[in-house]
């Protein structure tokens, strides 16, 4: 069938093409179309009965004709080729070069939806990964190959936020850096080159795969990009035994793309017009985060989503949450104050965390200094909230030390420089110095011990 | 039954032109022998749901009907096992094609090749009259827990040969049984049925003793019993998880399924890699040997999640009808909910709640009344409870999947969001949550732990309830506005939060708390309260209560002292005592 060519399509609207009686095609088959300009698109099948081919068009239908559309079917999936020279390059949704340079030649190449991992077969994540960073080291500890997405809003800094992540990212006790995976979907020009001149001025940039479709490129080419970009990531990880960094950006708006697909073939709309299949969908992709047994290479994953509206409820950060293994949540009123990283401490959450901090990871204190400072300022911000009501001074002494705390964990624990790479002992005694603001008898998640050793009260100096 | 064509491949749907097929029958598909089943007939053509990714599967390839429904594989080597939603062992497959699950594997659940060592049952004679239900023989599945080899349900005849006690494999013939109906037929250690139909019971009953979890909010607060239903409702992050976890290694139960539906792959791997090393507080050995996992993670195909429900509540059944107290938990059943729309979606069905198919509040009464307390046809009793967790989308209660179960379930654990954020854990809401069985858990607490419990339990739901009352006024004009007893309520009440309510997972002396211990702790706090409303009513002011050093000790008094110290809790309440005698005194004698 390779060889045949079919023209005269049914009907061709809103990225989908209609084709009758063509026979035998199979589902999920990879397309290539011809347009009368004798310009190529992609496509890929999406339905297949006896009667009609229903065919999903990356570039879109804009500009087609049913008679001169030219359509052949590849009888392959969509496959990436796959060698170590995917580093330093730069390529489209489906891996064509967007670089200039030729394409990748290798006779290995891999279904980009990839094959589920048996769960069986994977590793739990455990190991510590420094990012100098004091909200997310210190409260919401990334370990390798866990999934943390960042949830932010137009206009907060999660693009500054990720770079700095990418650049200083690593494991303690070890020197070898994380590989990058950089999968940008629907991404702004200068996004892009923000992050291009990053990781160029940082000497990383020979370390680094990207994956780019920018917010003028076809919104539908966005569907397989993460999934080509993780084929690459899993290559990296686990054949050449690489640690994998997997950034996605923005993964709100390949939902959206995927709920303009699903509209156009009249799939049920359920919240907001997702589609049902939403969370399924994403987390065919979150999954491929994680370690493999007897792997030595891992992907850790941090997606970036905007949240609609600042809206956490939203049905694309809300699936997300369901799935990944915690959030980073920015907030908009710590970023108008001018605070970097503007971290929502409260809703933030690692869920991986537990395993890789603590005595042999970082130190032994760790885990209860983490639950101590969060139960201390969510109470902190409950007497901000009452100290707005009835004025600082009506408050008891106990609870003006509170309003303290809070005051000086944001500007000392959570504040730091867009290129500050705090160590996480250096995070931690910060977080005592914190903690010695408040007496000793409130601190309930400490220890005896973790009090006699690093707790510094002088009784309200 | 003759095989068919595909004639169309719409994602997971399949409809091949197979006339006489008939609904839930099981299929391969295509070339690569995909695992299907029919979910609905239009004249010639059968529609089927296939379990597996159906990519480069083409109209006109090969159908092949497989004569029987969806069917659970039942006998010893299900413990301790993980299987995929269609019973896939997942094990095995790792073994054989490494750590992807590759398309068309058909590989038997249990182990055709290890032997058992098979007891006979001492009292039965070739000769004699058997049925469904009744115990042929024994087999020490683990070290935890014996499995009892049956006869299948709707077998009845005579018994013409038992086996004698020695090895034997899963489908080596231990009894002969002569049944009008059929002739002579075999009966090996293995047996199956249909995973959506519900195994039958002699009567049924209602629950007489709490499941017990060793999570004070649970148990103490919003009892479930041993045959109940039970909802975790929560949005992410709140906890389910963790929760469902906490339950699965510290419940009373003799087998838990943990049957994770669409959720993430490592935290299977969490129980996978912790159970083994865990030890179970009730018989001493290994987590493992007592637990069975059901994984359909969210990277796996869809349609299988619809099916590891049933799959897991039939596991449980089969260990209910040999006479064990078996604990369900379904994590989540959200996306089980999300499964069955999917489906009825890509069928054309008509969307009625958030593109919910119609029929969804039916299809969850019907999987949560396989919960429940029965006296098995062999004359034993055993149970199974169902918990699900409910993920609302946006942590929205009123949701369809969520509203449904909330009017199904007996015991409501509603799992909230601030107390989450506020990292008060587990993050059970006290306001939200409610137990339809306090009464018959009081009449088991009553005999076994204290007389006391339901009237201390009731105290505290109040108090709670009074403080949060109480917090809206604080929020308005600060706490000075409240009297000194409002003050001590206040107080008292974030006592009880942080004292009983309050209960860390990862705390080694504290993650499991025994019922003793959880009584003396409620007790603990409830006199304090009590006793320290009479000292203010008598004037003395609310910072001395406070700076009782009994009081900070009660406050660590869950870490501080294990479930074998209740000796020291009972030192502890003395003392309490004496300090509050003392505090009395000496406001009465104006020496303060």
């Amino acid at each position: 069938m390779k060889e045949k060519e079919y023209r005269y399509a049914a009907a061709a609207r809103t990225g989908l093409l209609f084709l009758k009686g063509v026979p035998g095609v199979a589902f999920g088959d990879r397309v290539s179309i011809r347009d009368r300009h004798g310009r190529k698109r992609n496509g890929q099948v999406i339905l297949s009965s006896e009667e009609l081919v229903m065919v999903q068009v990356l570039e879109g239908t804009d500009d087609l004709n049913l008679d001169d559309t030219w359509v052949r079917f590849l009888d392959q999936p969509f496959e990436l080729a796959l060698s170590p020279d995917l580093l330093g390059r730069v390529f489209n949704g489906i891996g064509e070069p967007r670089d200039e340079r030729p394409p990748i030649i290798s006779r290995l190449r891999r279904n980009v939806n990839g094959e589920p991992v048996n769960p069986v077969a994977r590793a739990y994540p455990r190991e510590f990964i420094q990012t100098g960073i004091s909200a997310i080291d210190g409260l919401n500890s990334l370990v390798r190959g866990q999934k943390l997405p960042i949830f932010s809003g137009s206009g907060l800094p999660h693009n500054r936020l990720v770079a700095q992540i990418v650049r200083q990212s690593r494991l303690l006790g070890e020197e070898s850096r994380f590989v990058v995976v950089f999968a940008a979907m629907g991404l702004s020009y200068a996004d892009a080159r923000f992050f291009r001149e990053d990781f160029e001025n940082n000497g990383v940039l020979g370390n680094v795969a990207m994956f780019i479709n920018l917010a003028d490129d076809p919104p539908i080419e966005r569907l397989i990009l993460p999934r080509t970009a993780l084929t690459a990531a899993e290559y990296l990880a686990f054949d050449l035994d690489l640690h994998v960094l997997v950034v996605l950006t923005d993964m709100t708006y390949y939902a959206e793309a995927l709920r303009e697909v699903a509209t156009a073939k009249g799939d049920v709309p359920t919240r907001k017009g997702y589609p049902g299949y939403l969370y399924s969908d994403m987390a065919e992709i979150y999954e491929r985060a994680g370690r493999v047994h007897k792997r030595h290479g891992s992907i850790t994953m941090v997606p970036v989503v905007s949240m609609p509206s600042d809206d956490i409820t939203h049905p694309i950060p809300d699936l997300t949450g369901y799935i990944t293994e915690g959030q980073i949540v920015l907030s908009r009123e710590l970023n108008n104050q001018n605070l970097y990283p503007p971290v929502n401490i409260p809703p933030s959450l690692s869920r991986l965390m537990k395993d890789g901090i603590g005595k042999d990871d970082t130190r032994e204190d760790h885990p209860r200094v983490a639950s101590q400072l969060y139960a201390a300022y969510a109470r902190a911000l409950e007497v901000r909230n009452l100290a707005s009501i009835i004025g600082r001074d009506e408050l008891p002494d106990l609870d003006r030390r509170y309003l303290d705390f809070a005051d000086q964990f944001e500007q000392r624990f959570l504040a730091q420089g867009p290129d500050e790479d705090r160590s996480v002992i250096q995070t931690l005694n910060i977080a005592w110095e914190l903690l010695s603001l408040l007496p000793g008898e409130v601190l309930s998640r400490v220890s005896e011990t973790d009090l006699a050793r690093y707790h510094d009260w002088e009784g309200g100096k | 039954m003759k095989s068919g064509r595909i004639i169309e491949v719409n994602g997971p749907l399949v409809q091949a032109r197979l006339p006489g097929i008939a609904n839930g029958e099981q299929l391969r598909v295509g070339e690569l022998g995909l695992t299907g089943e029919v979910i609905g007939l239009d004249g010639e053509r059968a529609l089927i749901q296939v379990y597996e990714s159906t990519e480069m599967l083409r109209p006109g390839e090969e159908v092949v009907p497989l004569g029987h429904p969806l069917s659970a594989e039942l006998g010893p080597g299900l413990l301790g096992g993980i299987f995929d939603g269609v019973q896939r062992p997942l094990r095995a497959i790792m073994e054989s094609a490494g750590e992807h699950i590759p398309r068309g594997l058909a590989l038997p659940a249990l182990d055709r090749k290890k032997h058992w060592d098979f007891i006979p049952e001492a009292s039965l004679r070739a000769g004699q009259e058997i049925r469904g239900g009744m115990v042929l023989g024994r087999v020490q599945e683990t070290e935890a827990v014996e499995h009892r080899i049956l006869v299948p349900p709707g077998i009845k005849g005579e018994l013409m040969e038992l086996a004698g006690a020695g090895r034997y494999t899963l489908e080596q013939t231990i009894a002969r049984v002569r049944t009008p109906l059929k002739g002579i037929q075999g009966l090996s250690l293995l047996q199956r049925w249909p995973v959506r139909q519900p195994r039958p019971y002699a009567r049924r009953d209602d629950g007489i003793a709490p499941l017990l979890t060793g999570q004070r909010i649970l148990d103490t607060f919003f009892p479930l019993l041993k045959g109940g239903k039970g909802a975790i409702p929560g949005p992410f992050g709140a906890g389910k998880t963790m929760l469902q976890q906490q339950i699965a290694r510290w419940t009373n139960a003799d087998i838990v399924i943990y049957v994770g539906c669409g959720e993430r792959g490592n935290e299977l791997v969490d129980i996978l890699e912790s159970f083994p090393e865990l030890t179970d507080p009730y018989s001493g050995r290994s987590l493992m040997e007592r637990t069975l996992l059901v994984a359909n993670t969210s990277n796996m195909p869809v349609v299988a999640r619809e099916a590891s429900i049933y799959l897991g509540v039939t596991l449980a059944e089969y260990y209910r009808d040999q006479g064990h107290d078996v604990v369900m938990l379904a994590d989540s059943t959200s996306r089980w909910a999300e499964a069955l729309r999917e489906v009825a979606g890509r069928l054309g069905q008509m969307p009625v709640e958030e593109g919910y198919p119609a029929y969804l509040a039916s299809r969850l009464a019907a999987f949560y009344e396989r919960a429940g307390r029965v006296d098995t046809l062999g004359g034993d009793s055993g149970s199974v409870t169902l918990i699900g967790a409910v993920s609302p989308p946006g942590g929205d209660f009123s949701e369809p999947v969520t509203n449904h179960t909330k009017d199904i379930i007996q015991t409501f654990w509603a799992l909230s969001k601030s107390l989450a954020d506020a990292r008060h854990y587990p993050s059970v809401s006290w306001t939200e949550s409610f137990s339809d069985a306090v009464e018959a858990a009081a009449r088991w607490w009553s005999r076994e732990i204290s007389p006391a419990w339901q009237a201390r339990r009731a105290q505290a739901l109040d108090l709670l309830a009074r403080a949060e009352e109480l917090s809206r006024i604080i929020n308005l004009v600060g706490v000075e506005a409240l009297s000194p007893a409002q003050r001590w309520s206040v107080e008292a009440a974030s006592l009880v939060r942080e004292a009983l309510l309050q209960q860390s997972a990862l705390d080694e002396v504290d993650s499991y708390c025994s019922p003793q211990k959880q009584f003396a702790l409620l007790d603990l706090a409830m006199s304090l309260y009590q006793r320290g409303g009479e000292l203010i009513d008598n004037q003395v002011p609310v910072s001395a209560l406070l700076q009782l050093p009994a009081l900070a000790r009660l406050r660590r008094a869950k870490n501080s002292y294990g479930n074998e110290q209740l000796d020291a809790l009972a030192r502890l309440k003395e003392d309490m005592q004496d300090q509050l005698d003392k505090l009395a005194r000496d406001y009465r004698e104006g020496r303060s």
